[in-house]
Protein backbone atom coordinates (compact mmCIF):
# COMPACT_ATOMS: atom_id res chain seq x y z
CA UNK A 1 0.00 0.00 0.00
CA UNK A 2 2.91 2.56 0.81
CA UNK A 3 6.05 2.04 -0.48
CA UNK A 4 8.75 4.21 0.62
CA UNK A 5 12.05 4.25 -1.99
CA UNK A 6 15.31 5.71 -1.43
CA UNK A 7 14.14 8.52 1.12
CA UNK A 8 16.85 10.84 2.11
CA UNK A 9 16.06 14.35 3.93
CA UNK A 10 18.55 17.23 5.03
CA UNK A 11 17.98 20.01 6.90
CA UNK A 12 21.12 22.35 5.64
CA UNK A 13 23.71 19.87 5.88
CA UNK A 14 22.27 17.91 8.68
CA UNK A 15 21.30 14.53 7.17
CA UNK A 16 17.76 13.79 8.78
CA UNK A 17 16.72 10.87 6.74
CA UNK A 18 19.42 8.95 5.01
CA UNK A 19 18.40 6.52 1.80
CA UNK A 20 15.27 4.37 3.36
CA UNK A 21 12.93 2.39 1.88
CA UNK A 22 10.76 -0.38 2.83
CA UNK A 23 7.13 -1.41 2.31
CA UNK A 24 4.26 -1.32 4.47
CA UNK A 25 1.31 -3.75 3.73
CA UNK A 26 -2.42 -2.57 3.99
CA UNK A 27 -3.84 -3.20 7.36
CA UNK A 28 -0.63 -3.47 9.14
CA UNK A 29 -0.21 -1.52 12.32
CA UNK A 30 3.21 -0.55 11.83
CA UNK A 31 6.03 0.59 14.66
CA UNK A 32 8.42 3.44 13.64
CA UNK A 33 11.14 2.72 16.54
CA UNK A 34 14.22 4.91 17.20
CA UNK A 35 15.67 6.98 19.26
CA UNK A 36 15.76 10.67 19.45
CA UNK A 37 16.24 12.55 16.63
CA UNK A 38 16.82 9.03 14.58
CA UNK A 39 14.12 10.68 11.72
CA UNK A 40 10.97 9.22 12.82
CA UNK A 41 8.78 12.19 12.97
CA UNK A 42 10.68 13.59 9.64
CA UNK A 43 9.69 10.34 7.70
CA UNK A 44 5.95 10.62 9.31
CA UNK A 45 6.32 14.54 8.17
CA UNK A 46 7.33 13.61 4.47
CA UNK A 47 4.71 10.46 4.41
CA UNK A 48 1.57 13.01 5.27
CA UNK A 49 3.39 15.63 2.64
CA UNK A 50 3.72 18.24 5.04
CA UNK A 51 8.10 17.93 3.98
CA UNK A 52 9.26 17.75 0.86
CA UNK A 53 12.20 14.96 0.65
CA UNK A 54 15.82 15.65 -0.87
CA UNK A 55 15.50 12.32 -2.52
CA UNK A 56 13.73 9.81 -3.01
CA UNK A 57 9.94 9.17 -3.03
CA UNK A 58 7.14 7.78 -1.22
CA UNK A 59 4.35 5.83 -3.22
CA UNK A 60 1.30 5.50 -1.71
CA UNK A 61 -1.15 3.39 -3.68
CA UNK A 62 -1.05 4.64 -7.13
CA UNK A 63 0.23 8.70 -6.08
CA UNK A 64 3.36 9.88 -5.13
CA UNK A 65 3.75 11.80 -2.72
CA UNK A 66 5.54 15.00 -5.14
CA UNK A 67 2.60 14.91 -7.82
CA UNK A 68 -0.50 13.90 -5.70
CA UNK A 69 -0.03 15.89 -2.23
CA UNK A 70 -4.01 16.09 -2.54
CA UNK A 71 -4.88 12.82 -3.17
CA UNK A 72 -2.47 11.55 -0.49
CA UNK A 73 -3.36 13.78 2.08
CA UNK A 74 -7.68 12.78 1.55
CA UNK A 75 -6.47 8.93 2.32
CA UNK A 76 -4.47 10.26 5.56
CA UNK A 77 -5.28 10.94 9.05
CA UNK A 78 -2.03 12.68 11.15
CA UNK A 79 -1.73 13.11 14.75
CA UNK A 80 1.26 15.23 15.31
CA UNK A 81 3.47 14.63 18.45
CA UNK A 82 2.19 16.35 21.29
CA UNK A 83 -1.16 16.96 19.59
CA UNK A 84 -1.18 20.38 18.95
CA UNK A 85 -4.22 21.96 18.17
CA UNK A 86 -6.30 25.10 18.43
CA UNK A 87 -6.15 26.27 21.84
CA UNK A 88 -9.06 28.60 21.93
CA UNK A 89 -11.55 26.28 19.95
CA UNK A 90 -13.49 24.30 21.55
CA UNK A 91 -13.31 20.58 20.97
CA UNK A 92 -17.05 20.54 19.04
CA UNK A 93 -16.46 23.35 16.67
CA UNK A 94 -13.06 21.92 16.20
CA UNK A 95 -13.99 18.71 15.02
CA UNK A 96 -16.80 20.46 12.48
CA UNK A 97 -13.71 23.03 11.56
CA UNK A 98 -11.92 19.69 10.47
CA UNK A 99 -14.84 17.68 9.16
CA UNK A 100 -15.62 20.41 7.05
CA UNK A 101 -12.45 20.81 5.78
CA UNK A 102 -12.88 17.07 5.08
CA UNK A 103 -15.76 17.65 2.61
CA UNK A 104 -18.18 15.88 5.12
CA UNK A 105 -21.77 16.59 3.86
CA UNK A 106 -24.03 17.38 7.06
CA UNK A 107 -25.43 14.33 7.63
CA UNK A 108 -22.26 12.63 7.83
CA UNK A 109 -20.32 15.46 9.47
CA UNK A 110 -22.34 14.83 12.49
CA UNK A 111 -22.81 11.08 12.65
CA UNK A 112 -19.07 11.15 12.60
CA UNK A 113 -18.47 13.86 14.94
CA UNK A 114 -21.21 11.33 17.56
CA UNK A 115 -19.23 7.96 16.83
CA UNK A 116 -15.59 9.54 17.24
CA UNK A 117 -17.23 11.26 20.33
CA UNK A 118 -17.88 7.54 21.42
CA UNK A 119 -14.65 6.48 20.11
CA UNK A 120 -12.12 8.51 21.96
CA UNK A 121 -14.35 9.14 24.66
CA UNK A 122 -14.74 12.43 24.77
CA UNK A 123 -18.08 13.00 24.70
CA UNK A 124 -18.25 14.98 27.96
CA UNK A 125 -15.19 17.93 27.42
CA UNK A 126 -16.86 18.33 23.60
CA UNK A 127 -18.14 21.42 24.45
CA UNK A 128 -14.58 22.77 26.31
CA UNK A 129 -12.25 24.66 24.91
CA UNK A 130 -9.11 22.50 23.85
CA UNK A 131 -6.59 24.32 26.10
CA UNK A 132 -8.23 23.90 28.83
CA UNK A 133 -8.02 20.00 28.15
CA UNK A 134 -5.38 17.85 29.71
CA UNK A 135 -3.10 16.38 27.76
CA UNK A 136 -4.49 12.85 27.21
CA UNK A 137 -8.14 14.57 26.40
CA UNK A 138 -5.72 16.78 24.08
CA UNK A 139 -4.29 13.83 22.51
CA UNK A 140 -7.94 11.87 22.04
CA UNK A 141 -9.20 14.99 20.16
CA UNK A 142 -6.07 15.16 17.92
CA UNK A 143 -6.53 11.31 17.36
CA UNK A 144 -10.41 11.63 16.92
CA UNK A 145 -9.08 14.97 14.36
CA UNK A 146 -6.89 12.04 12.35
CA UNK A 147 -9.61 9.63 12.03
CA UNK A 148 -12.67 12.29 10.78
CA UNK A 149 -12.48 11.71 7.12
CA UNK A 150 -12.30 7.84 7.96
CA UNK A 151 -8.73 7.88 6.10
CA UNK A 152 -7.74 4.52 5.00
CA UNK A 153 -4.18 5.49 6.77
CA UNK A 154 -3.64 6.76 9.97
CA UNK A 155 -0.08 8.48 11.13
CA UNK A 156 0.16 8.41 14.61
CA UNK A 157 3.57 10.16 16.32
CA UNK A 158 4.34 9.18 19.99
CA UNK A 159 0.32 9.03 20.32
CA UNK A 160 1.10 8.37 24.34
CA UNK A 161 3.90 10.34 24.90
CA UNK A 162 3.49 12.06 28.09
CA UNK A 163 0.62 10.34 29.39
CA UNK A 164 -0.45 8.60 32.50
CA UNK A 165 0.00 4.70 32.59
CA UNK A 166 -3.88 4.66 32.58
CA UNK A 167 -4.09 6.73 29.43
CA UNK A 168 -1.01 4.65 27.84
CA UNK A 169 -3.51 1.94 28.24
CA UNK A 170 -6.65 3.92 26.92
CA UNK A 171 -4.90 5.18 23.69
CA UNK A 172 -3.51 2.01 23.15
CA UNK A 173 -6.43 -0.07 23.07
CA UNK A 174 -8.37 2.91 20.66
CA UNK A 175 -5.51 2.28 18.41
CA UNK A 176 -5.99 -1.66 18.56
CA UNK A 177 -9.12 -1.22 18.29
CA UNK A 178 -8.80 1.11 14.72
CA UNK A 179 -6.12 -1.09 13.61
CA UNK A 180 -8.59 -3.88 12.97
CA UNK A 181 -9.72 -2.15 9.81
CA UNK A 182 -7.14 0.47 9.26
CA UNK A 183 -3.27 0.65 8.07
CA UNK A 184 -1.63 2.34 10.82
CA UNK A 185 1.96 3.79 11.43
CA UNK A 186 2.82 4.70 14.81
CA UNK A 187 6.34 5.89 15.98
CA UNK A 188 7.55 5.45 19.78
CA UNK A 189 10.87 4.98 21.57
CA UNK A 190 7.99 3.48 24.55
CA UNK A 191 9.16 -0.11 23.21
CA UNK A 192 6.54 -1.95 25.03
CA UNK A 193 3.90 0.15 23.49
CA UNK A 194 5.76 -1.13 19.90
CA UNK A 195 5.59 -5.00 21.56
CA UNK A 196 1.79 -4.34 22.73
CA UNK A 197 0.40 -3.18 19.85
CA UNK A 198 1.95 -3.39 16.59
CA UNK A 199 2.63 -6.20 14.02
CA UNK A 200 5.56 -4.79 12.81
CA UNK A 201 8.65 -2.93 13.47
CA UNK A 202 10.67 -0.92 11.75
CA UNK A 203 14.06 0.67 13.93
CA UNK A 204 15.73 3.88 12.77
CA UNK A 205 18.84 5.26 14.18
CA UNK A 206 20.61 8.42 12.53
CA UNK A 207 18.49 8.41 9.50
CA UNK A 208 18.80 4.72 8.52
CA UNK A 209 16.63 1.30 8.81
CA UNK A 210 18.69 -0.99 11.12
CA UNK A 211 15.58 -3.38 11.87
CA UNK A 212 12.64 -4.39 9.36
CA UNK A 213 10.73 -7.27 11.14
CA UNK A 214 7.81 -8.85 12.84
CA UNK A 215 7.68 -8.24 16.58
CA UNK A 216 8.23 -12.03 16.69
CA UNK A 217 10.74 -12.52 13.63
CA UNK A 218 13.27 -10.06 15.04
CA UNK A 219 13.46 -11.72 18.99
CA UNK A 220 13.74 -14.97 17.37
CA UNK A 221 16.41 -13.95 14.84
CA UNK A 222 18.18 -11.00 17.51
CA UNK A 223 17.38 -13.54 20.56
CA UNK A 224 18.97 -16.82 20.08
CA UNK A 225 21.00 -16.20 23.03
CA UNK A 226 19.22 -16.06 26.07
CA UNK A 227 20.63 -14.48 29.36
CA UNK A 228 20.61 -16.35 32.93
CA UNK A 229 20.64 -13.57 35.64
CA UNK A 230 22.58 -15.09 38.91
CA UNK A 231 23.71 -13.22 42.20
CA UNK A 232 25.34 -14.68 45.08
CA UNK A 233 26.52 -13.88 48.58
CA UNK A 234 30.01 -14.58 49.60
CA UNK A 235 31.29 -15.13 45.71
CA UNK A 236 34.49 -13.81 43.84
CA UNK A 237 33.63 -12.47 40.63
CA UNK A 238 36.77 -13.86 38.92
CA UNK A 239 36.67 -17.14 40.56
CA UNK A 240 32.51 -17.06 38.98
CA UNK A 241 33.90 -16.33 35.90
CA UNK A 242 36.48 -19.08 35.97
CA UNK A 243 33.84 -21.61 37.47
CA UNK A 244 31.09 -20.73 34.91
CA UNK A 245 33.80 -20.84 31.39
CA UNK A 246 33.97 -24.93 32.33
CA UNK A 247 30.46 -25.32 30.59
CA UNK A 248 30.13 -25.26 26.74
CA UNK A 249 27.78 -22.56 25.79
CA UNK A 250 28.00 -20.21 28.00
CA UNK A 251 29.61 -17.08 26.37
CA UNK A 252 30.00 -13.44 27.98
CA UNK A 253 29.74 -13.28 32.19
CA UNK A 254 29.04 -9.69 33.10
CA UNK A 255 28.88 -8.22 36.69
CA UNK A 256 26.00 -6.26 36.93
CA UNK A 257 24.87 -5.04 40.22
CA UNK A 258 26.72 -5.66 43.54
CA UNK A 259 27.60 -4.39 47.11
CA UNK A 260 27.08 -5.61 50.62
CA UNK A 261 28.48 -8.71 50.10
CA UNK A 262 26.71 -9.72 47.12
CA UNK A 263 27.51 -10.44 43.35
CA UNK A 264 24.95 -10.01 40.06
CA UNK A 265 26.21 -11.55 36.88
CA UNK A 266 24.59 -11.66 33.43
CA UNK A 267 25.65 -15.02 31.78
CA UNK A 268 24.80 -14.98 28.09
CA UNK A 269 24.61 -18.42 26.53
CA UNK A 270 26.04 -19.04 23.17
CA UNK A 271 23.57 -21.86 22.23
CA UNK A 272 20.04 -22.49 22.17
CA UNK A 273 20.48 -25.77 24.33
CA UNK A 274 19.03 -24.99 27.94
CA UNK A 275 22.35 -25.31 30.31
CA UNK A 276 20.77 -24.53 33.24
CA UNK A 277 21.38 -27.85 34.72
CA UNK A 278 25.04 -27.76 34.31
CA UNK A 279 25.61 -24.44 35.57
CA UNK A 280 23.65 -24.87 38.61
CA UNK A 281 25.86 -28.61 39.34
CA UNK A 282 28.99 -26.65 38.97
CA UNK A 283 27.37 -23.86 41.62
CA UNK A 284 26.88 -26.68 43.88
CA UNK A 285 30.15 -27.74 44.45
CA UNK A 286 31.15 -24.68 45.24
CA UNK A 287 30.85 -22.39 48.80
CA UNK A 288 28.54 -20.10 47.50
CA UNK A 289 25.37 -18.83 48.56
CA UNK A 290 23.07 -19.15 45.90
CA UNK A 291 20.40 -16.19 45.51
CA UNK A 292 19.33 -15.61 42.43
CA UNK A 293 19.20 -17.90 39.14
CA UNK A 294 16.70 -16.82 36.80
CA UNK A 295 16.82 -17.34 32.79
CA UNK A 296 15.81 -13.87 31.37
CA UNK A 297 13.20 -13.13 28.08
CA UNK A 298 14.65 -10.88 25.78
CA UNK A 299 12.71 -7.72 25.49
CA UNK A 300 12.43 -5.85 22.19
CA UNK A 301 14.46 -3.66 24.63
CA UNK A 302 17.37 -5.43 24.48
CA UNK A 303 17.35 -6.08 20.49
CA UNK A 304 16.55 -1.95 20.64
CA UNK A 305 19.64 -1.06 22.98
CA UNK A 306 21.57 -3.65 20.89
CA UNK A 307 20.83 -2.18 17.42
CA UNK A 308 21.29 1.40 18.12
CA UNK A 309 24.37 1.07 20.05
CA UNK A 310 25.86 -0.52 17.46
CA UNK A 311 25.10 1.92 14.56
CA UNK B 1 -13.67 27.22 -2.56
CA UNK B 2 -15.21 25.50 0.07
CA UNK B 3 -12.07 25.06 1.84
CA UNK B 4 -11.53 28.78 1.97
CA UNK B 5 -15.11 29.43 2.90
CA UNK B 6 -14.13 26.78 5.81
CA UNK B 7 -11.03 28.35 7.33
CA UNK B 8 -11.86 32.06 6.31
CA UNK B 9 -15.28 31.01 8.92
CA UNK B 10 -12.80 29.28 11.21
CA UNK B 11 -10.19 32.23 11.37
CA UNK B 12 -13.27 34.97 11.52
CA UNK B 13 -14.55 33.39 14.20
CA UNK B 14 -11.15 33.14 16.22
CA UNK B 15 -10.78 36.89 16.06
CA UNK B 16 -13.96 37.37 18.53
CA UNK B 17 -13.31 34.24 20.74
CA UNK B 18 -10.07 35.60 22.07
CA UNK B 19 -10.36 39.20 23.04
CA UNK B 20 -7.99 40.40 20.62
CA UNK B 21 -11.06 41.57 18.17
CA UNK B 22 -12.71 44.03 20.73
CA UNK B 23 -9.47 45.35 22.07
CA UNK B 24 -8.22 46.31 18.37
CA UNK B 25 -11.41 47.29 17.56
CA UNK B 26 -12.01 49.63 20.68
CA UNK B 27 -8.55 51.51 20.23
CA UNK B 28 -9.29 52.00 16.27
CA UNK B 29 -12.53 53.36 17.46
CA UNK B 30 -11.30 55.63 20.08
CA UNK B 31 -8.63 56.86 17.83
CA UNK B 32 -9.99 57.76 15.14
CA UNK B 33 -13.33 59.29 16.98
CA UNK B 34 -10.97 61.65 19.08
CA UNK B 35 -8.52 63.18 16.38
CA UNK B 36 -11.42 63.22 14.17
CA UNK B 37 -13.86 65.01 16.18
CA UNK B 38 -10.99 66.77 17.98
CA UNK B 39 -10.39 69.10 15.14
CA UNK B 40 -13.78 68.54 13.30
CA UNK B 41 -15.70 71.53 14.95
CA UNK B 42 -12.65 73.58 14.50
CA UNK B 43 -12.74 72.90 10.41
CA UNK B 44 -16.74 73.39 10.41
CA UNK B 45 -17.15 71.31 7.20
CA UNK B 46 -19.10 68.65 6.99
CA UNK B 47 -16.70 66.51 5.16
CA UNK B 48 -15.05 63.32 6.42
CA UNK B 49 -11.78 64.44 4.95
CA UNK B 50 -9.72 64.05 8.30
CA UNK B 51 -10.72 61.07 9.09
CA UNK B 52 -9.63 59.51 6.01
CA UNK B 53 -6.62 61.80 6.09
CA UNK B 54 -5.92 59.51 9.33
CA UNK B 55 -6.91 56.39 7.99
CA UNK B 56 -3.59 55.00 6.22
CA UNK B 57 -1.79 56.09 9.29
CA UNK B 58 -3.77 53.93 12.12
CA UNK B 59 -4.42 51.11 9.77
CA UNK B 60 -0.68 50.69 9.47
CA UNK B 61 -0.28 49.48 13.23
CA UNK B 62 -3.51 48.32 13.72
CA UNK B 63 -3.81 45.92 10.77
CA UNK B 64 -0.67 44.25 11.41
CA UNK B 65 -1.95 43.93 15.29
CA UNK B 66 -5.37 41.97 13.51
CA UNK B 67 -3.10 39.78 11.01
CA UNK B 68 0.63 38.53 13.45
CA UNK B 69 -1.13 35.75 14.96
CA UNK B 70 -2.91 34.18 11.68
CA UNK B 71 0.47 32.39 10.77
CA UNK B 72 2.48 33.16 13.59
CA UNK B 73 0.69 31.55 16.37
CA UNK B 74 -0.20 28.41 14.05
CA UNK B 75 3.32 27.80 13.66
CA UNK B 76 4.46 28.62 17.12
CA UNK B 77 1.16 26.14 18.33
CA UNK B 78 2.38 23.95 16.33
CA UNK B 79 -1.26 23.38 14.72
CA UNK B 80 -0.06 24.38 11.25
CA UNK B 81 1.48 21.05 11.18
CA UNK B 82 -2.32 19.81 11.35
CA UNK B 83 -3.59 22.11 9.29
CA UNK B 84 -1.08 21.79 5.85
CA UNK B 85 -1.54 17.37 6.52
CA UNK B 86 -5.19 18.00 5.69
CA UNK B 87 -6.23 18.11 2.08
CA UNK B 88 -6.11 21.67 1.72
CA UNK B 89 -3.59 23.80 -0.56
CA UNK B 90 -1.43 26.74 0.37
CA UNK B 91 -3.44 28.93 -1.71
CA UNK B 92 -6.51 28.03 -0.02
CA UNK B 93 -5.42 29.10 3.15
CA UNK B 94 -3.59 31.82 2.58
CA UNK B 95 -6.65 33.39 0.84
CA UNK B 96 -9.06 32.07 3.69
CA UNK B 97 -6.91 34.13 6.43
CA UNK B 98 -6.63 36.86 4.02
CA UNK B 99 -10.12 37.20 3.51
CA UNK B 100 -10.81 36.63 7.47
CA UNK B 101 -8.31 39.57 8.22
CA UNK B 102 -9.61 41.53 5.03
CA UNK B 103 -13.72 40.83 6.71
CA UNK B 104 -12.28 41.48 10.13
CA UNK B 105 -11.24 45.35 8.61
CA UNK B 106 -14.81 46.12 7.07
CA UNK B 107 -16.12 44.99 10.35
CA UNK B 108 -14.06 47.41 12.03
CA UNK B 109 -15.18 49.93 9.83
CA UNK B 110 -18.56 49.16 10.05
CA UNK B 111 -19.23 51.43 13.22
CA UNK B 112 -17.35 54.59 11.80
CA UNK B 113 -20.31 54.64 9.50
CA UNK B 114 -21.96 56.72 12.51
CA UNK B 115 -19.31 59.53 12.02
CA UNK B 116 -21.06 59.98 8.54
CA UNK B 117 -24.58 59.57 9.81
CA UNK B 118 -23.45 62.26 12.34
CA UNK B 119 -21.99 64.77 9.67
CA UNK B 120 -24.87 64.64 6.95
CA UNK B 121 -27.27 65.19 9.91
CA UNK B 122 -25.16 68.26 11.35
CA UNK B 123 -24.93 69.35 7.47
CA UNK B 124 -25.04 68.75 3.86
CA UNK B 125 -22.52 66.03 3.28
CA UNK B 126 -21.01 65.30 -0.56
CA UNK B 127 -21.90 61.75 -0.77
CA UNK B 128 -18.85 60.91 -3.67
CA UNK B 129 -15.74 61.42 -1.43
CA UNK B 130 -17.51 59.17 1.37
CA UNK B 131 -18.74 56.39 -0.49
CA UNK B 132 -14.82 56.61 -2.83
CA UNK B 133 -13.02 56.93 1.04
CA UNK B 134 -15.02 53.71 2.16
CA UNK B 135 -13.85 52.07 -0.58
CA UNK B 136 -10.32 53.27 -0.76
CA UNK B 137 -10.19 52.11 3.09
CA UNK B 138 -10.91 48.39 2.17
CA UNK B 139 -8.38 48.60 -0.89
CA UNK B 140 -5.70 49.67 1.79
CA UNK B 141 -6.77 47.31 4.38
CA UNK B 142 -6.71 44.31 1.86
CA UNK B 143 -2.78 45.53 0.58
CA UNK B 144 -2.00 46.16 4.86
CA UNK B 145 -3.75 42.69 5.69
CA UNK B 146 -1.81 41.24 2.33
CA UNK B 147 1.76 42.13 4.34
CA UNK B 148 0.69 41.61 7.82
CA UNK B 149 -0.05 38.53 6.20
CA UNK B 150 3.30 37.83 4.74
CA UNK B 151 4.84 38.92 7.91
CA UNK B 152 2.97 36.05 9.81
CA UNK B 153 4.15 33.77 7.94
CA UNK B 154 7.98 34.96 8.20
CA UNK B 155 8.44 34.43 12.08
CA UNK B 156 6.27 32.25 14.33
CA UNK B 157 6.55 35.03 16.96
CA UNK B 158 3.94 36.68 16.85
CA UNK B 159 5.30 40.55 18.26
CA UNK B 160 7.82 40.12 15.63
CA UNK B 161 5.40 39.79 12.86
CA UNK B 162 3.42 42.58 14.22
CA UNK B 163 6.50 45.04 14.15
CA UNK B 164 7.90 43.52 10.52
CA UNK B 165 4.45 44.17 9.29
CA UNK B 166 3.85 47.47 10.98
CA UNK B 167 7.29 48.65 9.73
CA UNK B 168 6.00 48.05 5.95
CA UNK B 169 3.08 49.64 6.30
CA UNK B 170 4.22 52.46 7.91
CA UNK B 171 6.70 53.05 4.77
CA UNK B 172 3.96 51.95 2.61
CA UNK B 173 2.13 55.44 4.27
CA UNK B 174 5.13 57.83 4.38
CA UNK B 175 6.94 57.01 1.31
CA UNK B 176 5.46 59.83 -0.39
CA UNK B 177 5.68 62.37 2.18
CA UNK B 178 9.61 61.90 1.89
CA UNK B 179 9.78 62.80 -1.19
CA UNK B 180 11.66 66.52 -0.80
CA UNK B 181 14.58 64.26 0.85
CA UNK B 182 14.91 62.10 -2.88
CA UNK B 183 16.42 62.87 -5.86
CA UNK B 184 14.10 63.99 -8.22
CA UNK B 185 14.18 61.10 -10.91
CA UNK B 186 12.82 58.85 -8.14
CA UNK B 187 9.44 61.20 -7.15
CA UNK B 188 7.29 59.54 -9.86
CA UNK B 189 8.44 56.29 -8.77
CA UNK B 190 8.40 56.40 -5.03
CA UNK B 191 4.99 58.51 -5.64
CA UNK B 192 3.52 55.24 -7.01
CA UNK B 193 4.68 53.19 -4.69
CA UNK B 194 3.19 54.82 -1.73
CA UNK B 195 0.18 53.27 -0.36
CA UNK B 196 -1.53 56.42 0.65
CA UNK B 197 -1.15 58.31 -2.48
CA UNK B 198 -3.22 55.70 -4.06
CA UNK B 199 -5.62 55.47 -1.47
CA UNK B 200 -6.07 59.87 -0.92
CA UNK B 201 -6.99 59.53 -4.61
CA UNK B 202 -9.85 56.91 -4.46
CA UNK B 203 -10.93 58.86 -1.42
CA UNK B 204 -11.41 62.29 -3.24
CA UNK B 205 -14.08 60.16 -5.11
CA UNK B 206 -12.20 59.19 -8.11
CA UNK B 207 -12.25 55.55 -8.90
CA UNK B 208 -8.91 55.45 -11.28
CA UNK B 209 -8.38 51.96 -12.59
CA UNK B 210 -4.47 53.03 -12.11
CA UNK B 211 -5.10 52.73 -7.96
CA UNK B 212 -7.24 50.07 -8.18
CA UNK B 213 -4.68 48.07 -10.41
CA UNK B 214 -2.23 49.48 -7.64
CA UNK B 215 -3.78 47.86 -4.21
CA UNK B 216 -5.11 44.93 -6.80
CA UNK B 217 -1.39 44.05 -8.14
CA UNK B 218 0.10 44.91 -4.34
CA UNK B 219 -2.04 42.41 -2.29
CA UNK B 220 -1.22 40.01 -5.20
CA UNK B 221 2.72 40.34 -4.73
CA UNK B 222 2.40 40.02 -1.18
CA UNK B 223 0.26 36.85 -0.98
CA UNK B 224 2.03 35.26 -3.65
CA UNK B 225 5.25 35.84 -1.69
CA UNK B 226 3.57 34.80 1.60
CA UNK B 227 2.87 31.59 -0.85
CA UNK B 228 6.30 31.38 -1.62
CA UNK B 229 7.54 31.58 2.13
CA UNK B 230 4.89 28.69 3.08
CA UNK B 231 6.64 26.42 -0.14
CA UNK B 232 9.95 27.51 1.33
CA UNK B 233 9.05 25.86 4.53
CA UNK B 234 8.32 22.21 2.92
Amino acid sequence: MIKVENLTKYYGEICAVSDIGFQINKGEILGLLGPNGAGKTTFMRILTCYLNPSAGTIQVKDFNIQDHALEIKKMMGYLPENAPLYPDMLVYDYLHYVADIRQLDKETKLQRIDQLAATCSIREVMHQPIGELSKGYKQRVGLAQAMMGDPEILVLDEPTSGLDPNQIIEIREIIKKIGKEKTIILSTHILSEAEATCDRVVIINKGKIVADSLIEDLKQSLGKEAVIGLAFRNADFAKVKNVLAQVAGVGSVVETDSGEGILAVNVSCKTQEDIRGQIYALIKEQDWQLLEFYQQSRSLENIFRELTQEN
Amino acid sequence: MKNIRHILTKEFKSYFIAPIAYIVIAIFLLITGWFFFSTFFLYNQSSLRNFFNLLPIIFSFIIPAVTMRLFSEEIYVGSYEVLMTLPVTFSEVIVGKFLAAVTFVAIMLLPTLSYTVTIALLGKLDPGPVIGGYIGALFLGSLFAAIGLLASALTRNQIIAFIIGMSICFALTLIDKMLFFLPESLLGVLEYIGADFHFQNIAKGILDSRDILYFASSSFVALYATNLVMQGKK
